[in-house]
């Protein structure tokens, strides 16, 4: 069957993991931005994952998770060999690219590796790239050493200063946007504060700034609306229509309460999960 | 046709209408008046053979029956259940005149289940035995809803090696996540339709999206001779309200499309949530509405209004499903239009507000306006709203591929005779050049586009 999973890296132990998936039919197509939905199980919901990197020759493609529900719970009890029932993709608009100045990508717990391939987007456009990333503590920071490969400069933050910046990434991010004028663009992928708080940071400044917004959503490909997000006044489809956005647009306020909109369900199935799990193994 | 009592379906995903015996067929079909030219046929958008298999059915022969049912209709299991009958074969039936017309859907579905019950389905003449697939005449279609598999079943049967290509997870398109289970039940008809195009070597390519994962480009070097694109209408039109996206409104796609291919009926067996309501809104009135409606009654509302701005008799639906909607306790909230979706304080749905209206003088089209009546406004209380408004053509295929040409509403513009698009031996049909429309049509469109293909092929001439 396809979609096996080659490789399994815990980059936080049960808290965040890496898969390489052989995947050649998305590999092949996949650019910077885009997303995959995939559904773990036959009775499994359908979640979408950012394709944190692609290496078309070998056809595979690379997701970061951070375990939060039932479907990424299941997602980590996977192992290397096993094959992910189902994956679409590769969906959503590809990074719109511009060139010639720098670009500051802005990570999040995460959005980080999601970023990453942002980056290395924007890398390849011939972009200086700047990433500043950012976590609650040194043990939570990911993708360090592979944004160091084509980032020629990484910035670092911590909630606990326990490494880097004793701070947050707007802190940083302001300070080099003070003096700094050659940002053309800056990028931020994250949890919705830190996204509102990254373009908030860059309003004064007029940077354009982009967002990639992680709504709610169900088949992926324009047809059910469960992840319209309010932009500049519009109903946009975040499937389709992003899922990057400016984000000096973007209602913040609405995207975080729909997020929560099946909170206590969410929850009712993760501990059905964990329920019908424990009378397996008694 | 016995259905479930209300009471009881009200309660249940179980099929609403409980089928005929052959005993009732068989008296109900000697009520046909054998005319010698059916009017009846030419109602139907596939011509049936409707006196032809109706003769068959009253002198007892089921399985020929469905032969003849067959030559023209590839998923009468499924037309039975969902056409229009009043306004296509039973509309144009000549006994409506003087007393009821001839039941032809329930009689086609009484057909078409015996033989999925019998699984007869290998030995009826329509579809040749093992037909040989010649790997050279190959075609793909992108999209798996009625149309496609119209194409799939007629080409597989005549020697063509058809693949389907689906976006999401599950085949069938709007029979498997639109119309729900207790109208189409999805195990015992819908898969066994797909079944049978599956023993005719048709292969079904599941997650894979046209403009996305592969282009129509990518096709034809494949070796695809011909490709048919019948990727529906899918994306969902909003009212353009305020309050419109607070949490507890849903577009009757997403609503289904949980409850359907999620199977959020049975949460948290399924992993998939929904936010079942207590008091229920549904704005529009045609059968998405019916089926958004009925469903959320199912998951335990306690009321489910139905707001449409017309009047009753001038709801779109499905005679049928309106009527059952009513027996199962569907509250009718009509000559009303919803102008704001009113908030709960943080982010949640508690009510709408309504427009009063009424009906205008008929227009150009001879259709009447309805007409706000100025100042009269109410409240409704409602923490869940479901929107069939309708739909528009999705773009992600479209604008991943601008050499098609599109009409002036968005839909692809594909030729009347043959259904080929603007791109050479690339066909079309369904509602992505219609707009929403219905099962048969998109049938109709697929058989067309069929013909053509097998025409150019020299299968046929
Ligand atoms: C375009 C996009 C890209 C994403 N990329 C990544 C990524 O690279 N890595 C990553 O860890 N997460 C990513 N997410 C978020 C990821 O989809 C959710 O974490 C996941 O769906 C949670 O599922 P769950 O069942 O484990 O948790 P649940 O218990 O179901 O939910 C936990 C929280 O996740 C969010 N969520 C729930 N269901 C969905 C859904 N169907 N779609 C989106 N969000 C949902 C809600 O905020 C919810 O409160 C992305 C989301 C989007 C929209
Ligand atoms: C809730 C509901 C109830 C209805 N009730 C009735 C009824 O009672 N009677 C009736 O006659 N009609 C009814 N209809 C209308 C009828 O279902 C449609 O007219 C018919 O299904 C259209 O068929 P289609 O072949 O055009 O495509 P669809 O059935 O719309 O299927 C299209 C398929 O293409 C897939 N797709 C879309 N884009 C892509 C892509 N880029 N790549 C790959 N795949 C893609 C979709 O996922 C979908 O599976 C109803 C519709 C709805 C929504
Ligand atoms: S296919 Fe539809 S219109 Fe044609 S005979 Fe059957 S029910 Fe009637
Ligand atoms: S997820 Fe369904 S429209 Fe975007």
């Amino acid at each position: 069957m396809a979609n096996k999973i080659l490789k399994k890296e815990q980059l936080i132990p049960g808290q965040t993991s890496k898969l390489v998936i052989d995947a050649p039919h998305i590999a092949a197509k996949a650019k910077p931005g885009n997303f995959v939905i995939l559904r773990v199980t036959e009775r499994g919901e359908r979640i979408p994952l950012t394709i944190a990197d692609t290496d078309p020759e070998s056809g595979t493609i690379t997701i970061v998770y951070l375990v939060l529900g039932k479907s990424t719970a299941l997602l980590e009890q996977l192992n290397e060999g096993d094959d992910i029932l189902d994956l679409c993709g590769p969906l959503g608009k590809a990074t719109e690219l511009h060139s010639g100045g720098t670009v500051i990508c802005v990570g999040g717990g995460t959005g980080i590796a999601a970023m990453h391939h942002i980056a290395k987007g924007n890398h390849e456009a011939g972009n200086h790239v700047v990433a500043i990333i950012g976590a609650r503590n040194k043990d939570l920071l990911l993708f360090e050493k592979e944004l160091k490969e084509f980032c020629p400069e990484v910035l670092i933050s911590t909630d606990d200063g326990s490494y880097g910046h004793h701070g947050l990434v707007t802190e940083l991010l302001k300070d080099r946007l003070e003096k700094d004028d050659s940002v053309i663009e800056v990028v931020a992928v994250g949890p919705v504060p830190m996204m509102a708080a990254v373009s908030k940071t860059t309003e004064p400044f007029g940077t354009p700034t982009t967002v990639s917004l992680n709504s709610i959503m169900v088949d992926g490909v324009g047809m059910c609306g469960a992840c319209r997000v309010t932009v500049g006044g519009e109903t946009k489809f975040a499937c389709v229509d992003g899922p990057e956005f400016d984000g000096h647009k973007v209602d913040f306020g609405e995207l975080r309460q729909r997020l929560a909109a099946f909170s206590s369900l969410e929850k009712k199935s993760f501990d059905h999960h964990c329920r019908c799990k424990c009378n397996d193994n008694s | 046709m016995p259905n479930q009592p209300a009471e009881e379906r009200a309660r249940n995903f179980k099929e609403v209408a409980l089928g005929y015996t052959k005993e009732m067929a068989m008296q109900e079909a000697a009520r046909c008046l054998n005319c010698k030219k059916p009017k009846c046929v030419q109602g139907c958008p596939v011509q049936v053979p409707i006196a032809d298999f109706i003769a068959e059915v009253a002198k007892g022969n089921i399985e020929k029956a469905y032969s003849v049912i067959k030559s023209t209709n590839s998923l009468p299991a499924i037309c039975g259940r969902v056409c229009p009958q009043e306004i296509q074969c039973e509309g144009a039936c000549i006994l409506n005149a003087k007393d009821q017309p001839i039941a032809i859907g329930r009689l086609e579905r009484y057909v078409a289940d015996e033989y999925m019950y019998l699984d007869a389905c290998d030995l009826i003449s329509a579809k040749p035995e093992c037909p040989f697939i010649d790997e050279e005449k190959k075609v793909a279609c992108i999209g798996s809803g009625p149309s496609s598999l119209t194409v799939a079943g007629y080409l597989a049967s005549r020697g063509c090696k058809v693949t389907i290509f689906e976006a999401l997870h599950e085949v069938g398109g709007v029979l498997v996540y639109g119309i729900p289970e207790f109208r189409l039940p999805k195990e015992d008809v819908v898969a066994k339709e797909v079944g049978a195009l599956k023993d005719l070597q048709v292969d079904f390519v599941t997650n894979y999206v046209g403009g996305k994962t592969f282009s129509i480009e990518d096709l034809k070097e494949q070796g695809y001779k011909a490709v048919f694109v019948g990727v529906g209408a899918g994306l969902p039109r909003f009212l353009n309200i305020s309050g419109e996206n607070l949490c507890g409104v849903f577009s009757a796609n997403e609503y289904l499309t949980r409850v359907n291919l999620g199977r959020a009926y049975d949460f948290p067996n399924y992993d998939t949530p929904i936010i079942k309501g207590r008091k229920v809104t549904v704005y529009g009135g045609g059968n998405v509405a019916m089926d958004a409606a009925r469903t959320a009654q199912r998951l335990g509302a306690e009321t489910v209004h139905i707001v449409y701005r017309r009047t009753a008799d001038a709801m779109p639906a499905r005679l049928e499903e309106l009527e059952h909607a009513v027996e199962e306790g569907i509250i009718l909230e009509v000559l009303a239009n919803p102008i704001e979706f009113k908030s709960d304080g943080s982010g949640n749905l508690a009510s709408v507000t309504l427009q009063k209206m009424k009906m205008g003088e008929p227009d150009d089209s001879g259709r009447c306006r309805p007409l706000p009546i100025e100042g009269e406004t109410y409240e409704l209380e409602t923490d869940l709203a479901v929107i069939a408004v309708g739909t528009r053509p999705n773009p992600v295929l479209l604008e991943n591929e601008p050499d098609l040409k599109l009409n002036k509403w968005g839909y692809i513009e594909a030729d009347e005779e043959t259904n080929e698009t603007s791109i050479p031996d690339v066909y079309a049909g369904g509602d992505i050049v219609t707009g929403a429309a219905t099962v048969i049509l998109a049938m109709g469109a697929g058989r067309k586009a069929a013909q053509e293909i097998a025409r150019r092929f020299g299968i046929e001439d």
